[in-house]
């Protein structure tokens, strides 16, 4: 329905070939590049958004669970059910609750990196060596100093590593968010799916997004970790 | 390691007394154990000596070590740190101020070595410049480069990682220190070096020190006292290493100890507390009627040929004096060479390793300073023991 109205509206007037035959043309591209732009920032602000809040909530359940280890299991099936809820199905049963718009749409993502991030934070706290905890212990550190200056650096790497994973899923997801109306790529993506330079734009761009984040976390990753790449002298 | 040598009573540093501790009839307990893991133990480690924890595993040495910075709580009993009880102290506060060192050494991994050795005076809030000064201080202190202090633990050897971890456990000059089988990771000969070191470097800051270790060789070497322990949590014997060794009170002592007890007591003493043969020292271009003359007039059959900074080269046998002068190429293998500070019994484990009748001795800057013959050591062996020293004597 929303495909098809949008349809009429993208090709107004379909004379040209290329276009009439639904195929990938960089003239038309090049003329209607702006129409992507509105979108694609949308999108980042979902993408983002979404992650530093699922961020917050998942890192803060972890750090709580690390040390009151029986939240384990009820937080991991929690999350666990969040994350299996199709997220289409999520945006349409929240729909009544929350309305159509961003709301809806970031509960949905945030609700599906919960997990991810959750898991990786607490397998990161708990691979910290033994002896470096003792160590830290024996020298006087009180359990907080032990947890921001021994635990969560060093379990930075799975950290930042469950932080990719949920930036590429969620740059994904949020090419549903439409249905909730948040709009976004996959907004775009649907208004003519049929018509191969649209699609490829908009998949594109979606495609892009995912790739540039997961790069700037990357690069945050080896900025906050450089003991990781310190190699034996001898 | 010279610059162990080197004084450090002034510096940075904040408390340089030694404290004394005592345990009072310290008792640990687990729930739903029907053995205490450590049973009434009661004794008193003077200010400024090594006591030993020894024992087979399970006797509950290291949780007795670990009872006196509250890693472990006490469950009865008391233990006593200059006087007072450290259950009145809370945790952290008492663990800043006692070192600790375990076997696996626990380096913070994502800190460099300048910030691992800063954690403790961190904590008590020391100043930027003080901590600096503090870590070149202990860097010099445990023999490691300066230029280490950058460095990640996971580029340092296993050698380097010890040194940086006692550092740490120096850092504030702490007047106890706690270390559990801290030369346990090493490979013998490292291990052996960073003994040796460590003596060294205990007779200059004279630290209390509680020493846990399953290898009563260890025990003897490093110990002024030994309190060794058996399963149950229970004191067997405390009591200095010469008389553990000679009058051991019991059968699970005696057995502990080893019925090789006569030999161990060449752990007690020190190359350099033996009266060594003197060395017929000779250089490359001497005569060689003059070096065998030498030789003749010594107890040892050869000469030994060294340089300039009378560093030894080789012995020079038979064979080797030959021609008008001495020549550097003919002179054989100086091995063993054997420092001042070895411990008898390491020292005659060399002589044997190489097959060596005798060994060059060499003080701290590797001139030699005597010869060590197995002859010797047979003699110290059958001297009488009660004129053995004490552990404590040995590494003053």
């Amino acid at each position: 329905m929303i495909g098809l109205l949008a349809q009429l509206h993208i090709r107004e007037n379909p004379t040209q070939s290329c276009e009439a035959d639904n195929g990938f043309c960089p003239d038309w591209i090049a003329h209607n590049f702006d129409r992507y732009v509105d979108p694609f920032f949308q999108h980042v602000y979902l993408t983002v958004v979404a992650l530093a809040i699922g961020f917050l909530i998942s890192f803060g359940l972890a750090i709580i669970a690390y040390r009151r280890r029986w939240l384990i299991n009820p937080v991991t099936q929690v999350t666990g059910i969040l994350y299996t809820i199709p997220s289409i199905a999520a945006f349409f049963l929240l729909l009544p609750i929350t309305g159509r718009g961003n709301t809806t749409a970031l509960i949905a993502l945030v609700s599906y990196v919960l997990l991810i991030i959750f898991r990786n934070v607490l397998t990161g706290l708990d691979n910290v060596p033994d002896e470096t905890r003792d160590a830290g212990r024996g020298m006087g550190l009180t359990d907080r100093q032990l947890l921001w200056r021994v635990e969560v650096p060093l379990a930075l790497p799975e950290i930042m590593a469950g932080l990719r994973i949920a930036s590429t899923t969620t740059v994904g997801l949020a090419t549903l968010a439409f249905f909730a109306g948040a709009g976004g790529l996959g907004e775009q993506i649907f208004s003519d799916i049929t018509f191969k330079s649209n699609v490829v734009v908009a998949g594109g761009l979606a495609v892009l997004l995912a790739a540039v984040l997961d790069g700037l976390i990357l690069v945050a990753q080896r900025l906050v970790t450089p003991w990781t790449r310190a190699v034996a002298a001898r | 390691m010279s610059a162990l040598d080197s004084a450090h009573t002034t510096g940075p540093s904040s408390r340089p007394d030694a404290a004394t501790l005592a345990f009072r009839s310290a008792t640990k307990r687990y729930p739903g154990q029907a053995e205490p893991a450590v049973d009434g133990l009661s004794l008193e480690v003077p200010a400024g000596e090594i006591c030993v924890l020894v024992g087979p595993s399970g006797c509950g040495k290291t949780t007795a070590m670990r009872m006196v910075n509250r890693m472990i709580d006490i469950t009865a009993g008391d233990i006593l740190l200059d006087g007072r009880s450290v259950k009145e102290r809370r945790p952290a506060e008492l663990r800043r101020e006692i070192g600790y060192a375990i076997q696996q050494i626990g380096l913070f991994p994502h800190m460099s070595v300048a910030d691992n050795i800063a954690t403790v005076p961190r904590l008590l809030g020391w100043h930027k410049s003080r901590i600096r000064a503090r870590v070149d201080e202990l860097l010099d202190l445990v023999g490691l480069d300066r230029e280490t202090r950058a460095r990640y633990p996971a580029q340092l050897s296993g050698g380097q990682r010890q040194r940086v971890g006692v550092a740490r456990a120096l850092a504030v000059d702490p007047p106890l220190m706690l270390m559990d089988e801290p030369f346990g990771a090493i490979d013998p000969i490292n291990r052996e070096r960073l003994q040796n070191e460590f003596l060294r470097l205990q007779r200059e800051i004279r630290k209390t020190i509680v020493f846990v270790t399953h290898d009563i060789d260890e025990a003897i070497k490093m110990g002024d006292r030994i309190a060794i322990m058996q399963q149950g949590g229970k004191l067997a014997q405390y009591a200095p290493p010469a008389e553990l060794l000679m009058f051991p009170n019991g059968r699970f002592v005696e057995d502990f100890v080893g019925a090789d007890r006569a030999l161990k007591r060449l752990a007690l003493q020190r190359v350099r507390d033996v009266d060594l043969w003197k060395a017929p020292l000779v250089r490359v271009g001497e005569p060689v009627a003059e070096a065998r003359a030498k030789a003749t007039d010594s107890e040892v059959p050869y000469p030994l040929l060294v340089d300039d900074d009378g560093r030894p080269l080789g012995w020079l046998s038979e064979r080797g004096l030959v021609g008008e002068r001495v020549q550097h190429e003919l002179r054989s293998s100086a091995e063993p060479v054997l420092e001042t500070d070895d411990i008898l019994r390491d020292a005659l484990s060399d002589l044997l390793q190489e097959e060596a009748q005798y060994g060059p001795v060499v003080d701290g800057r590797g001139q030699v300073v005597g010869v060590l013959s197995i002859e010797m050591l047979a003699h110290v062996l059958r001297t009488d023991p009660d004129q053995v020293p004490s552990g404590a004597d040995a590494a003053a």
